[in-house]
C-alpha cells in the first residue's frame, strides 16, 4: 500500500478526532484504525516512516505498534 | 392476481377522532367525521356514479353525476362534496337521481368519440363504465353539434399521448398535477364550452410544458384521453402484479400490469405506504430498458482485457472463474479477492455477494456502492444514536412543523417524497433549505424556502456548529429531552464547543458565506419548530467532513428535542432503490449483517456456527482502498455485482489503472457496462422484473420485489452467485430467494421477524422487526436511544484539503437530475434522453462571462485529476464560483475531474468539493476520444460461430 496515502489517511483521521482533546484524540485514532482498516494498511502504516505523521497521528500509531508487540 | 382496476373511493380517506352513523339506502354505515357521502357509499359496497371524483385528489363537484338525495335536505346534493352526519338517511338510487344522471351523461357523450370499439382503453374507462351505470341507451341531442372530436392529438411526450377530443374537463388531470404532483404544469385553459386541459404556456406541448412526466395525470384520467403510449401499442393488461420500484430510495411499490410475458405499464399502488399511489417519471416509465438491444444475457469470458469477449455457457464460464479465483488466492492468499454488493440488488442478493467473500473467498474484503454515498450516514448515525439508519417513515412529514432540507434535492432525486414535502409545506411548514445551488424547493409553485443559506460547498459543519452556536447560546436548546435521553456530561462539552465565539455565525460566515442574520433566523425557526424534521442527501455526505456534518445533524436534533415522536427526526434520502438494505445485509467490510462488527466474537459465533467455516476477525479493504491494493499487487480479484465503479468512483483514470492491474475482474450486470471493459469475465443479470427478494427503502421499509416475467438471462442474480459459490465448491442449495431470507433472519436480529410470508401478508415491514417490535418500527428511538443515551459529539470544522486557487479557481459539486438515475446505465437507455442527452455544467452568468463562455458552448472542465469537455448552462441557480454537473453519461465522465480525497471516517469520496478551471473548448478532449475508442474496442464480440470453433 502506499504509505504516503495511508499518513495521510491518518493525519485526516486525527484532525477531525483533535477537538475532543489530544488524550482522547489519540485513543479515537487508534481505535480508528484497528476498527476500520485492512492488516495489510496496517501493517503498512506501522512499517512505515511516522515523521510525516501528525503529533495525535504519530502517537495513535506508536500506541498499536505497542500492542502488537505485546501480542 | 388478474387484472382489476384499482379500488376507487372517489375522495380521499379522512382522519378524524370521531365517527358519525348514517343510512345510505337503508344500510347503516359508520365512518370518521368529515368522510364524504360518496366515500362512506363507497365504504359500505355502494358505488353512486362519478366522473370527476377519485380519491387521491380532493372532491370538486363539477360532473354531478354523483347527486344523492338525503332525507330532510332539499335538492339532489353531489356526493363527493356532502360530508356525512349523525343520523342522514340517503338514497343514492331513485327515479329522480337517475334521469338526472342521464342527463348528464349524454351531455359527455354527445360530445365524445364513440370508437369503443377501436379506442386503447378498451373497455378500462370509466366514461364508458358509467354510462352504463346510470343506463344510458340513446343521445337525445345527436352528435352533430358542436364539438371537440377534431383537436389534434399532442405526442410530444415519450410515453403517454394527450388525445383532447376524448377529454371531458372533469379536470382529475389538472388536480392530480397540483395536489398529489405539486408542479402545476396543468391547467383548464378557456370557459364554458371552449374549456380544454393545457399543458404549460400558450403554445407549449406536454414535452415543452413543465410537466415532469409523473404520470398522475395519466392515472386519474378516467377516459383515454392521457393514456400511456405502450397501451395504445400493446393492449389492455390481462393481470397485474405488485412489486418495487427499483430506482432510488424511496421505494414506490407499483402494479406491474401485464399481458401475456410483456409488460405494458407500471402503475402506482395506492396501498403502497412509501408511494400511497404516487410515481416518477423514472419509476413509472423509464423500465424500456430491461429489454433494451445493448441488454447482454450471455455468459462472456475473456484471458485478457484486450481481447474481444468470447460468449460461453454458463458452465463453461462458471469453471473459468472458479478456476481464476482458485489460483489467485492459492498464489496471493484469500485477502487478494474481494467483492462489491449492489444497492439496485436485493437484499437476498447481498446477502449472498458478502457471503461468497467471507465464507467463500476466506476474506472480508466486500464493500457496497453505499460506500460512495452515504456510508457517512451508517458511521454518523450508529455513533450518536447507535443505528445506521434514518429515524422516521415518510408519512411523519405530515406532521412536521419545520423541513430542514440540507444537500439535498428531493424535487430531482426522490421525486415522489418531495411531493409529500410539498403538500405539508403548503399547508403552512416552513422550510429550511441549506445548499449551495438554488434547488427548485427555495422557490417553486406555492412553496418557498423560509430561508435558503446559499454555503460555499464543504462548510457544512461551519453552518450546523454555527447554528447550534445560536441555539445555545440563545437558550434554545430542550434541556429536558437532553437530561432524560442524552448523556448530560458529553453534552456539555459539546455546548463549551459550540457556545465558543470562534464558531458565532458572525464569525464563520467568512468561511460559509452565510449572512450570519439568515443563518441566526434559520436556527432559531428550526429550534422553535415545534417539530423540527431534518432530510438530507449526498451534500452532506459526500464530504471530507461527510460523517461528521452527519454527526452534526444528529446534534442539532438532539439538542433540540427533535427526535423520538412524528414529525421530527434525522432522515438520510437514500440515493439507490437499496441503500438501506444493501448496508444492513453486512455488505462493509467491518461489519456483520445487522452493523455487527467483525472483531465481534459472539457475532461472527453465530455466523461461524451457521455457515460452518472460520472467519476472518479482521475488517477488509473499502473499495479505495482495493483499488490502492490493486496498484501495489496485493489484491488481485473482483467481483462487481450491479454496480459500475469506473463511472461511478472518483478519479475515474485511478480505478481504471487499478482494475487493469488485476487479474480477474467479474463484472454482473445487465450490460458491458464502463467497468467491463476493464473485465475477465461477464455474467448477465437479472432486471428488478425478473426476480423475486425484498428491497429496503430510505425509511427501513423492508418490501417484496416480485417477478413478473422470467430471466432473459435464464437466472436470478441469487442464482448466479449460488451457481459462483458452487463452481468454487461450497455447495450451496438455496431453492428460492425467500430461504435467502429466513437465514438473514436467523443470523441478523433487526431482521428477526422477517420472512416473505410475512411480507406477502402484511405488505412491508420496517425493521428493527423483533419480539420487542413485532410489527416493526415506523419511528425510532421513541422512548430512548438505541445506544442507550444519546451521544452529543463534538464536531469540529476541518477545512478540506482540496483548495481553489489561480490554476484551479472554481469549487465544482455534482449531483442527479430528475430524469435520470445514477450512472444512467439503466435510464439512459429509455427515453428518458429526451429530458436529459448529455451532462450539462451549470455556470453562474459572471463567471461565464469572464471566461467568454455563452450557453450551450463547448467548455474543458479541468481539475488536478483530469479533464473532460461538455457544454454550458448559463444559470444564476449557482453561486458565482461554483460549478455544477452531472454524472449520468460515460461520454463526459465527469469523475474523470473528481479526486480522491474523502470522508475521515469512511471514505465517502468527496464528490462535493472539486477545485476545477472551465476553458472554452472545441469539442471533446483527446482524452474522451481515446476513451471512446477504447471502450468500443474493449466491447467487441466474437461471433458465436468462431466461439464455437
Amino acid at each position: 500500500m502506499d504509505s504516503s496515502h495511508l499518513v495521510y489517511m491518518a493525519n485526516q483521521i486525527a484532525r477531525n478526532l483533535a477537538a475532543g482533546g489530544d488524550a482522547a484524540a489519540v485513543a479515537a485514532t487508534a481505535q480508528h484504525i484497528t476498527d476500520f482498516w485492512d492488516p495489510r494498511m496496517k501493517a503498512a502504516i506501522l512499517a512505515g516512516d511516522h515523521e510525516a505523521l501528525d503529533p495525535i497521528a504519530r502517537a495513535a500509531v506508536e500506541r498499536l505498534a505497542s500492542v502488537q508487540r505485546k501480542i | 392476481m388478474g387484472y382489476e382496476r384499482q379500488s376507487d373511493f372517489g375522495t380521499p380517506e379522512v382522519l378524524a377522532e370521531t365517527s358519525v352513523t348514517l343510512t345510505i339506502d337503508g344500510r347503516p354505515v359508520t365512518v370518521p367525521s368529515g368522510t364524504s357521502l360518496m366515500r362512506a357509499a363507497a365504504e359500505c359496497g355502494g358505488a353512486i356514479p362519478k366522473l370527476c371524483a377519485t380519491d387521491n385528489v380532493k372532491a370538486f363537484g363539477s360532473c354531478r353525476l354523483c347527486l344523492i338525495e338525503v332525507d330532510g335536505m332539499r335538492g339532489t346534493p353531489a356526493s363527493c362534496t356532502t360530508p356525512a352526519a349523525e343520523g342522514m338517511v340517503v338514497h343514492t338510487q331513485t327515479p329522480r337521481l337517475q334521469k338526472l344522471r342521464k342527463g348528464v351523461m349524454e351531455l359527455y357523450i354527445s360530445d365524445h368519440p364513440l370508437d369503443c370499439l377501436t379506442c386503447s382503453a378498451n373497455n378500462d374507462c370509466e366514461l364508458q363504465d358509467q354510462a352504463a351505470a346510470v343506463g344510458l341507451r340513446d343521445v337525445r341531442y345527436g352528435y352533430g353539434g358542436d364539438n371537440h372530436l377534431g383537436l389534434a392529438t399532442d405526442t410530444s411526450n415519450p410515453y403517454f399521448d394527450f388525445d383532447p377530443s376524448k377529454c371531458i374537463a372533469c379536470s382529475r388531470c389538472v388536480r392530480a398535477c397540483d395536489e398529489v404532483q405539486g408542479t402545476l404544469a396543468l391547467t383548464i385553459d378557456g370557459r364554458g364550452f371552449a374549456s380544454k386541459v393545457s399543458a404549460g404556456q400558450a403554445g407549449d406541448d406536454f414535452l415543452s410544458s413543465e410537466c415532469v412526466s409523473c404520470g398522475a395525470c395519466v392515472q386519474a384520467c378516467p377516459t383515454a384521453t392521457l393514456q400511456e403510449k405502450a397501451v395504445k401499442d400493446i393492449g389492455k393488461p390481462e393481470r397485474a402484479v405488485i412489486t418495487t420500484c427499483a430506482y432510488c430510495g424511496v421505494g414506490c411499490t407499483f402494479r406491474a400490469e401485464m399481458r401475456g410475458e410483456q409488460l405494458v405499464r407500471m402503475v402506482p399502488w395506492k396501498d403502497g405506504k412509501a408511494n400511497h399511489g404516487h410515481s416518477c417519471v423514472k419509476g413509472r416509465f423509464a423500465w424500456g430498458y430491461a429489454n433494451h438491444q445493448d441488454r447482454i444475457t450471455s455468459p462472456m469470458i475473456r484471458d485478457t482485457i484486450d481481447q474481444p469477449w468470447r460468449k460461453v455457457s454458463w458452465d463453461d464460464a462458471l469453471r473459468f472463474t472458479a478456476a481464476r479465483l482458485g489460483t489467485i488466492k492459492a498464489q496471493y492468499g484469500a485477502r487478494a479477492l474481494g467483492g462489491i454488493t449492489s444497492s439496485r440488488c436485493t437484499n437476498e442478493e447481498t446477502f449472498l455477494v458478502q457471503k461468497l467473500v467471507r465464507a467463500g473467498f476466506g476474506s472480508n474484503n466486500v464493500d457496497t456502492c453505499a460506500r460512495v454515498c452515504h456510508s457517512p450516514t451508517g458511521y454518523g448515525l450508529k455513533t450518536t444514536f447507535g443505528t445506521s439508519a434514518g429515524t422516521q417513515d415518510f408519512d411523519s412529514v405530515e406532521q412536521s412543523d419545520v423541513i430542514l432540507v440540507i444537500g439535498a434535492n428531493p424535487t430531482d432525486a426522490h421525486p415522489v417524497f418531495a411531493s409529500r414535502m410539498k403538500q405539508r409545506l403548503r399547508q403552512g411548514a416552513k422550510l429550511i433549505v441549506i445548499d449551495p445551488r438554488r434547488i427548485d424547493l427555495v422557490r417553486m409553485p406555492h412553496v418557498e424556502a423560509a430561508h435558503h443559506l446559499p454555503l460555499q460547498p464543504g462548510t457544512n459543519v461551519a453552518v450546523l456548529t454555527a447554528m447550534a452556536h445560536v441555539i445555545v447560546t440563545e437558550g434554545l436548546a430542550d434541556e429536558q429531552f437532553i437530561r432524560e435521553r442524552c448523556d448530560w456530561d458529553e453534552y456539555q462539552d459539546w455546548a463549551r464547543f459550540v457556545s465558543n465565539p470562534r464558531h458565532s455565525p458572525e464569525t464563520l460566515e467568512a468561511v460559509t458565506r452565510v449572512l450570519a442574520g439568515d443563518l441566526r433566523a434559520a436556527a432559531r425557526l428550526f429550534a422553535t419548530g415545534p417539530n423540527g424534521a431534518i432530510y438530507y442527501g449526498l451534500g452532506v455526505t459526500e464530504h471530507s467532513q461527510g460523517s461528521s456534518t452527519v454527526m452534526a445533524i444528529a446534534n442539532l436534533a438532539m439538542v433540540t428535542g427533535n427526535i423520538g415522536r412524528r414529525g421530527v427526526g434525522v432522515n438520510p434520502l437514500r440515493g439507490q432503490n437499496n441503500v438501506q438494505g444493501a448496508c444492513d445485509m453486512g455488505s462493509f467490510p467491518h461489519e456483520l449483517s445487522g452493523y455487527r462488527h467483525i472483531s465481534d466474537g459472539d457475532a461472527r459465533a453465530l455466523f461461524e456456527n451457521d455457515w460452518q467455516v472460520a472467519l476472518d476477525p479482521e475488517p477488509g479493504l473499502r473499495i479505495p482502498n482495493m483499488l490502492d491494493a490493486a496498484l501495489d499487487g496485493s489484491f488481485r480479484a473482483l467481483y462487481v455485482q450491479g454496480e459500475d465503479i469506473l463511472q461511478s468512483d472518483p478519479n475515474t483514470h485511478h480505478v481504471a489503472a487499478a482494475l487493469k492491474a488485476m487479474e480477474c475482474v467479474i463484472v454482473h450486470d445487465l450490460f458491458l457496462n464502463e467497468t467491463a471493459d476493464y473485465a475477465h469475465v461477464f455474467l448477465p443479470g437479472s432486471t428488478f422484473l425478473e426476480k423475486t427478494g425484498t428491497f429496503t427503502n430510505a425509511e427501513r421499509r423492508i418490501q417484496m420485489v416480485r417477478k413478473v416475467m422470467e430471466p432473459a438471462n435464464g437466472m436470478e442474480d441469487w442464482q448466479v452467485t449460488q451457481a459462483l459459490a458452487n463452481a468454487m465448491g461450497l455447495g450451496w442449495d438455496y431453492a428460492n430467494s425467500g430461504e435467502i431470507m429466513d437465514e438473514i433472519s436467523r443470523l441478523t436480529p433487526s431482521f428477526a421477524g422477517v420472512s416473505h410470508a410475512r411480507l406477502d401478508s402484511e405488505g412491508s415491514l420496517q425493521w428493527p422487526v423483533n419480539d420487542a417490535a413485532p410489527n416493526g418500527s415506523p419511528i425510532m428511538h421513541i422512548d430512548g436511544f438505541v445506544r442507550g443515551k444519546g451521544k452529543f459529539v463534538v464536531t469540529d470544522y476541518v477545512p478540506t484539503d482540496e483548495k481553489t486557487g489561480p490554476r484551479f479557481p472554481l469549487l465544482l459539486t455534482t449531483g442527479r437530475i430528475l430524469s435520470q438515475y445514477n450512472v444512467g446505465a439503466q435510464t439512459r437507455r429509455t427515453q428518458n434522453t429526451v429530458w436529459h442527452p448529455e451532462d450539462l455544467l451549470e455556470m453562474h452568468p459572471t463567471d461565464a462571462e469572464n471566461r467568454g463562455l455563452n450557453d450551450g458552448d463547448w467548455a474543458r472542465l479541468a481539475s488536478r485529476t483530469g479533464e473532460t469537455t461538455l457544454r454550458v448552462m448559463v444559470t444564476d441557480r449557482v453561486a458565482p464560483g461554483v460549478v455544477y454537473t452531472t454524472f449520468h453519461h460515460p461520454a463526459t465522465q465527469a469523475n474523470v475531474v473528481t479526486t480522491e480525497y474523502s470522508d475521515w471516517a469512511t471514505n465517502c469520496p468527496e464528490y462535493k468539493v472539486t477545485a476545477v478551471q472551465v476553458m472554452p473548448s472545441n469539442g471533446p478532449t483527446d482524452w474522451q476520444e481515446d476513451y471512446v475508442a477504447w471502450s468500443a474496442r474493449s466491447r467487441r464480440i466474437v461471433a458465436a460461430v468462431e466461439s464455437a470453433e
